[in-house]
């Protein structure tokens, strides 16, 4: 116990950090799972853990291109529909030839992530030549395209082979998709993925969370984590130096829309039923409020404003009709309260140690 | 024939996004500050005047007036409550605000009014007394034109040749420009910073007004969410026009209506917002700081 005490003395701190939200990761699991193995937790309470497991992922991924790299982005959703619709396709369309569920969900995970990320390098190439409120309106502006894209696909599996339409007109439906007997209708255009399996589990959504902070964490304190946040404090700084820009922020951007796209692979495997219209513009600031509350950066902060904003919204159902406009005005006082300069005077006196820090 | 009544649809529904672009660019011009809000403000508008006709039983018009007072107070109050506090914060923590008054004003509507939606009674009927509909015939009675549309554009054409007067002819217009220069030196100078971005928001709010009004008589459904979207398009066109600039918001609203109108018509209904969205992202690769916005390059 005491090589132990030492070991923790001669920490950095980003590592104490960093080993801290490891453990706060496991500890949650352990809770929850002890929690639902003694009946404690409802159904309804259950049927949330998916969830707030994915959209940990969501802001934790969202902070590295909005934290990390300094870039707003209004269209993380987009990646997160990439990644459910093609994992959805492929947990479904792999049904027949991989039998295990768990290998499916993982299989689905990497495939949402693959192209997730390439999407993200699609998008990246011409967004990141953009600047500031720029970049915020043309990321906005790829998360709508991909949510129609995705709303006019029709696609269906059977012994043949996938079969993918494109209805953009409107006319096509899902008997043109010629399928035979045998065959399954993943997404019916408009209607979303209709039933698909219910993969997802809870344990997998934290072996994600781990995976994720594994990459996040291990990226922010490398050489090219450091590089990337030069390019968030100082572009020309960085250019002079001899940084390459549009590499670090690529890298950066792409490992954000991947993991977005796990996440997306998760929780589209979650539901039966899945519409491309969840994931509009609507849910990419959802995953905003949870990065800036939870601090730019600070991958805990996010971690913890995303499990906690997103129970908010359902333990305030008691208050039925006037629950998301409490969560209008908590929100606009949270922001308020924590950019008054006299609240954080006040902070910086109660916690001088990391005012030292800092400086 | 057919292209030319697509041409003017898209005309009058791009009228109305340039309204609402222009109360959006001059906030932005000034505050520097994306107010996700102001799509709501347009919603606000919209059910003031419903509820000034349905209710209190006042004619269109002053409806429109009462909406437009209503608003600009409304414009103020979120000014001075929300955004002033901020105005030393990061950009990000403004959008956030933004976005808590933006669910603020939807769910307060929705609590006040109900999620279903309500039928508009549009400021000019769709059929005179006689039960004719209210259009003008051109070419022989193949093109016709709704009132509508032509008061549409007719507003947006006043509004825009209105604003260009005020913000440089005076003195108010001129405390403006100076604060979107640079509000130090503003301030240094004697010009009382903090009323001139009251005026603008309540300018803006007003705009946001007639423009609820405008949308909601020309397609009379009005729910707590119709001010999202057009809010989102006017948001785009700001930005396609460079947003800041006020002849820019008013070229990107109506681009924006006439490529909406014409992939409506000629490519696919529902990937107009995607072709719009294409358009931009096109227009900003080309053009990064948007069509008539200056390009400031950093320098060292």
């Amino acid at each position: 116990m005491g090589n132990f005490t030492e070991r923790l003395r001669s920490m950095k701190r980003t590592t104490k950090v960093n080993t801290a939200t490891y453990a706060g990761v496991v500890l949650a699991w352990l809770a929850v799972t002890l929690l639902r193995s003694g009946g404690v937790l409802g159904r309804s309470a259950s049927g949330l853990l998916v969830p707030i497991c994915c959209y940990i992922v969501m802001a934790v991924s969202l902070n590295l291109t909005v934290g990390i790299l300094g870039e707003l982005s209004l269209g993380h959703a987009g990646f997160m529909s990439v990644g459910a619709f093609s994992g959805v396709i492929a947990a479904m369309s792999l049904t027949d030839s991989i039998p295990s569920p768990v290998l499916r969900l993982a299989i689905a995970m990497v495939v949402g992530a693959c192209f997730a990320g390439a999407v993200g390098a699609l998008v990246g190439i011409p967004v990141l030549r953009l600047r500031g409120d720029y970049l915020a309106i043309v990321t906005l502006a790829f998360g709508e395209i991909l949510k129609e894209l995705i709303n006019c696909l029709i696609v269906g599996h059977d012994e043949n082979g996938l079969h993918i339409l494109f209805n953009y007109n409107g006319l096509k439906n899902v008997e043109d998709l010629h399928l035979t007997e045998r065959g399954l209708v993943i997404i019916k255009g408009a209607q979303g993925a209709t039933g698909s399996q219910m993969l997802a589990t809870f344990n997998a959504g934290v072996i994600l969370i781990l995976i994720t902070l594994v990459i996040v964490l291990n990226l922010v304190n490398s050489r090219s984590g450091r590089a990337i946040m030069s390019i968030r404090d100082n572009r020309i700084a960085a250019e002079s130096v001899g940084i390459n820009i549009t590499k670090y922020k690529m890298m950066a951007f792409v490992t954000s829309a991947a993991l977005a796209g796990a996440a997306g692979a998760l929780y589209g495997l979650n539901y039966s039923n899945l519409l491309a219209t969840k994931f509009d513009f609507n849910t990419s600031i959802l995953v905003l409020v949870f990065v800036v509350l939870g601090g730019l950066g600070n991958i805990w902060g996010s971690m913890v404003a995303a499990a906690v904003l997103y129970v908010l919204p359902e333990a305030l159902r008691g208050l039925d009709k006037y629950r998301m406009l409490m969560y209008a005005v908590v929100l606009i006082l949270v922001m308020l309260g924590t950019n008054n300069p006299q609240l954080k005077t006040l902070f910086g006196k109660l916690l001088p140690r990391r005012r030292e820090e800092e400086v | 024939m057919e292209f030319l009544s697509y041409l003017i649809s898209g005309l009058s529904l791009g009228s109305v996004y340039a309204i609402i672009a222009l109360g959006y660019t001059m906030v932005y011009g000034i505050a520097k500050m994306l107010n996700f809000a102001h799509g709501d403000v347009i919603m606000v508008g919209g059910y003031v005047s419903f509820v000034a006709m349905s209710s209190l039983g006042l004619n269109g018009w002053l409806a429109l007036l009462a909406a437009m007072a209503v608003c600009t107070l409304l414009g103020i109050l979120i000014e001075g409550l929300a955004y002033r506090p901020l105005r030393q914060a990061t950009s990000l923590a403004v959008l956030i605000t933004a976005i808590g008054v933006s669910y603020l004003l939807q769910n307060s509507a929705l609590l006040i009014w109900g999620a279903n939606a309500k039928v508009y009674s549009p400021l000019i009927p769709l059929q005179n007394a006689a039960g004719e509909p209210n259009v003008v015939r051109l070419f022989g009675g193949q093109l016709s034109i709704s009132y509508i549309s032509l008061l549409t554009m007719l507003f947006c054409i006043v509004i825009m040749i209105g604003l260009t007067l005020f913000t440089s002819k005076t003195k108010m217009g001129k405390a403006m420009r100076a604060c979107s220069e640079d509000k130090g030196a503003a301030q240094l100078m004697g010009i009382n910073v903090n009323r001139t971005i009251s005026v603008t928001f309540a300018i803006g709010s007003a705009l946001a007004a007639i423009a609820g009004v405008l949308l909601c008589s020309s397609f009379p459904t009005l729910m707590p969410t119709t001010g999202s979207m057009p809010g989102i398009r006017a948001f785009t066109a700001a930005v396609f026009g460079g947003i800041g600039s006020i002849p820019g918001a008013f070229l990107g609203g109506l681009l924006i209506g006439i490529i909406e109108a014409m992939a409506k018509a000629y490519i696919s209904t529902q990937l107009s917002n995607s072709i719009v969205f294409a358009v931009l992202i096109l227009v900003l690769l080309v053009r990064p700081a948007g069509l008539l916005g200056k390009y400031v390059p950093e320098k060292v």
